[in-house]
């Protein structure tokens, strides 16, 4: 008798405990339904930010704050994790299942690269992609792969030739140099006349991007699946780099923490010009001879080689992690960060170059001048390859470019020697 | 329940195994854990590192399901094909030779700069545990921060030590950007690392000696060199053997002072067996089996110093 009784209690027990659950998946359940209304959407989005923490963390900390305050019920847990750490960081959390975030800030390189690999969710379809027609057409490029949205555009930006107005007056010169030639010819007077150095190089892959495209070469044709960085274009790039430092229009290049000695050097002005994107702004208008004096810093399109001019087109996408536990909530998210309104607070804020049209028209960006300064030399943006092994082909140029810098080859050995190692990477690619 | 026990132990007897495990029971209980952790943590690591370096295993072609992203294995048994591919490759030798050079300056300089300061120490003076301590200091540094630390001073430009050159009239020397002046420069700071270890453990060794045969010998007329050439030199011996080694396996994988300073460069030209094995494994799309293979090429070199080291000390008639 006594065991009956038990056994009723337990049953009992248990049909409420299950009732309870059925009751909590069922409310859990209704709110990832495609069709719930996004105010009911709950949970906690986590979001790896790459930019710059002290500087531009606190601009997109504030933007969302406008994010929870329209959707009470879902919370944001920002993450600043430095630029040069997240590739590796994200892809070893993302492969071992545990401690990805739900929301990546992703440069544009990594996009099809992580989007191969199956880390990130489709977003067509979803509430992520959201007035697709708005974007630039290159920017929104950068987030397709194999045919599939897999990142919406955060900003957009390339290299743009920034120069110090005093220094290149003394020298005599009223405008930045247009093309390569006058480049070093500028660069040439800068050094004789007021006795800065003329250029500063940062020995980087992508600082050379320009040199290459402006001769019309590049790293690879994917079309025609050929590896064309030892193509006679581009080592007719690459001798105009070598050029300026044999000449001694460049000064003598850093190979190491070579960005920031050539930043350090144009913000002391210690050099007249260098090459640097959008991103450097508030960093450059900090230094020495900028601080005080705003108007001396110029910036213009790089300067145009025999065939066209042309910079490497970067920026970053917001893509979301495939295993994420709240993918609702993260395509909200995506949405509202990247919608027109976001897209022209940051710009306003921070001078980052948004990527929907609408967004450079809206008030507040047009108020910083920084925007429209940027304009021109975007135009010169040469769309990357968006292949998986695109971020993978940088190392062997970089070395490359440190032993050119350091006098230790010259440019047709130096470009034949990284088209062997990309024939490494990329399996069954002609040269 | 109890019926169970008590056949087990009237059958114990009969086996000499199960007698041996009852009555040494506590010992194979005491040792358990340290077997099933060394097992979990050295032994499936190496069997796994050694049948992925038998495979064509990468990021891309091992199976995984993220969300609604479902990857299958790809991945195939390629036998010795990647062991083949490092030993042919071009860039091995350059940085097998390069990895010999920089574990035995290294190493050298450890013990020679280690013993001098250890036989300075080892002298009555004032102060002398404050000496201990300074020198001891970068050695509790993580290795880490001392090699940012130096990346900072041996900055071309703005560098300190570039500052003070020019300060006295000299010009600046590229120490992180010339291949040669990179290697001296990675070396220095390897040096400056792994001494306070060397001077502690030959200190120790030291002060082993006993007094009294410093005192025989010098009743005897020996001068100071004869004295440490056959009574500090010996009487260390049990020491700097086992520093030595040690000095020189961890001076082969030394990766934070290579990979934080130059990262290799510049053009690789400091770049060592494990930081290039490194490169060939985390940049751009993982290659687990390439850098399995990798581990197992360096771990296979270790071995085979190891064995040559023992061996030769056991020549001397050394019982190590």
């Amino acid at each position: 008798m006594r065991r009956v009784l038990t056994s009723a209690a337990v049953a009992a027990a248990l049909a409420l405990a299950v009732t309870a659950c059925g009751d909590g998946s069922g409310d859990a359940g209704s709110a990832p339904a495609k069709s719930a209304a996004p105010a009911e959407v709950s949970g906690t989005v986590t979001w790896w930010d790459t930019s710059d923490a002290t500087t531009e963390g606190p601009v997109f900390k504030e933007i969302i704050k406008g994010f929870e305050a329209k959707y009470p019920k879902i919370k944001v847990n920002y993450v600043n994790v430095p630029f040069a750490d997240a590739r590796d960081k994200f892809k070893t959390a993302a492969q071992s299942g545990s401690g990805a975030p739900d929301v990546l800030r992703t440069d544009v390189g990594w996009v099809a690269e992580f989007a191969s690999l199956g880390y990130l969710a489709p977003l067509d379809g979803t509430a992520a992609v959201d007035k697709p027609e708005e974007f630039l057409p290159v920017p929104a490029a950068s987030g397709k792969f194999n045919g599939k949205t897999y990142g919406v555009p955060q900003v957009t930006d390339t290299l743009g030739l920034l120069y110090n107005k005093e220094l290149l007056k003394k020298a005599g010169y009223d405008e930045p140099p247009a093309t390569m030639a006058d480049l070093k010819k500028v660069a040439l007077d800068v050094k004789s006349k007021t006795g800065a150095g003329g250029i500063a190089l940062n020995v980087d892959a992508y600082f050379l991007l320009p040199f290459i495209y402006g001769e019309g070469g590049d790293f690879v044709d994917v079309q025609n699946k050929k590896i064309t960085i030892s193509s006679p274009q581009s080592v007719a790039g690459v001798k105009i780099v070598e050029d300026l430092i044999t000449s001694g229009a460049a000064v003598k290049p850093a190979l190491q923490d070579s960005y920031t000695n050539a930043e350090t050097a144009f913000k002391d002005g210690k050099v007249a010009m260098i090459f640097n994107g959008p991103w450097s702004n508030a960093d450059n208008l900090g230094g020495k001879v900028f601080k005080d004096n705003p108007d001396n810093f110029g910036v213009a399109p790089v300067p145009a080689g025999s065939a066209k001019a042309g910079s490497p087109l970067g920026g970053h996408d917001y893509t979301v992690y495939a295993g994420s536990q709240n993918l609702d909530a993260s395509y909200l998210f995506v949405q509202y960060m990247a919608s027109a309104e976001s897209q022209a607070k940051i710009a306003g804020k921070l001078g980052l170059l948004p990527t929907r049209q609408p967004a450079y028209s809206a008030p507040e960006a047009t108020a910083n001048p920084k925007i429209a300064q940027w304009q021109k030399p975007m135009e010169t943006a040469v769309e990357r390859p968006w292949i998986p092994e695109a971020a993978s082909l940088f190392q062997p140029l970089v070395e490359g470019y440190q032993k050119l810098a350091g006098g230790q080859t010259t440019t047709e050995p130096m470009l034949k020697d990284v088209a062997t190692a990309y024939q490494g990477i990329l399996k069954g690619w002609s040269l | 329940m109890t019926a169970d026990v008590v056949v087990t132990r009237r059958a114990a007897p009969r086996s000499g195994a199960r007698r041996l495990l009852s009555r040494h029971w506590y010992a194979w209980a005491m040792i358990a854990p340290v077997v099933v952790v060394t097992l979990v943590l050295v032994g499936y690591p190496l069997v796994r590192g050694i049948y992925l370096s038998l495979t064509d295993a990468t990021e891309g072609n091992m199976g995984r399901t993220i969300g609604m992203n479902v990857i299958p294995s790809t991945y195939e048994f390629v036998g010795l094909k990647n062991y083949t591919d490092i030993l042919t490759s071009s860039e091995f030798l350059g940085r097998l030779t390069w990895t010999i050079v920089w574990t035995v300056v290294c190493v050298a300089l450890h013990v020679g700069i280690g013993l001098g300061l250890a036989l300075l120490l080892n002298r009555p003076m004032r102060l002398r545990s404050f000496y201990r301590i300074l020198l001891v200091l970068p050695w509790a540094v993580p290795a880490f921060v001392s090699a940012f630390i130096w990346r900072y001073l041996l900055n071309g430009e703005f560098g300190v030590v570039n500052a003070m050159l020019r300060a006295a009239g000299f010009a600046g020397v590229s120490w992180l950007d010339d291949p040669f002046w990179a290697k001296v420069s990675v070396i220095a700071c390897n040096v400056w690392l792994g001494v306070p270890f060397m001077m502690l453990a030959l200190l120790g060794g030291l002060q082993a000696i006993p007094r009294e045969l410093y005192e025989a010998a010098e009743v005897d007329g020996a001068s100071p060199w004869q004295r440490f050439r056959h009574i500090t030199v010996p009487g260390l011996r049990p020491v700097s053997s086992t520093v030595v080694l040690l000095g020189t396996i961890w001076t082969f994988n030394q990766f934070p002072v290579i990979y934080l300073l130059t990262r290799g460069g510049p053009g690789g030209s400091t770049e060592i067996l494990v930081t290039y094995a490194y490169r060939q494994a985390f940049e751009g799309i993982r290659n687990y089996s390439g850098s399995a293979a990798w581990g197992m090429v360096i771990l296979a070199l270790l071995v085979v110093l190891a064995a040559v080291y023992k061996r030769a000390l056991r020549q001397q008639g050394e019982a190590w």
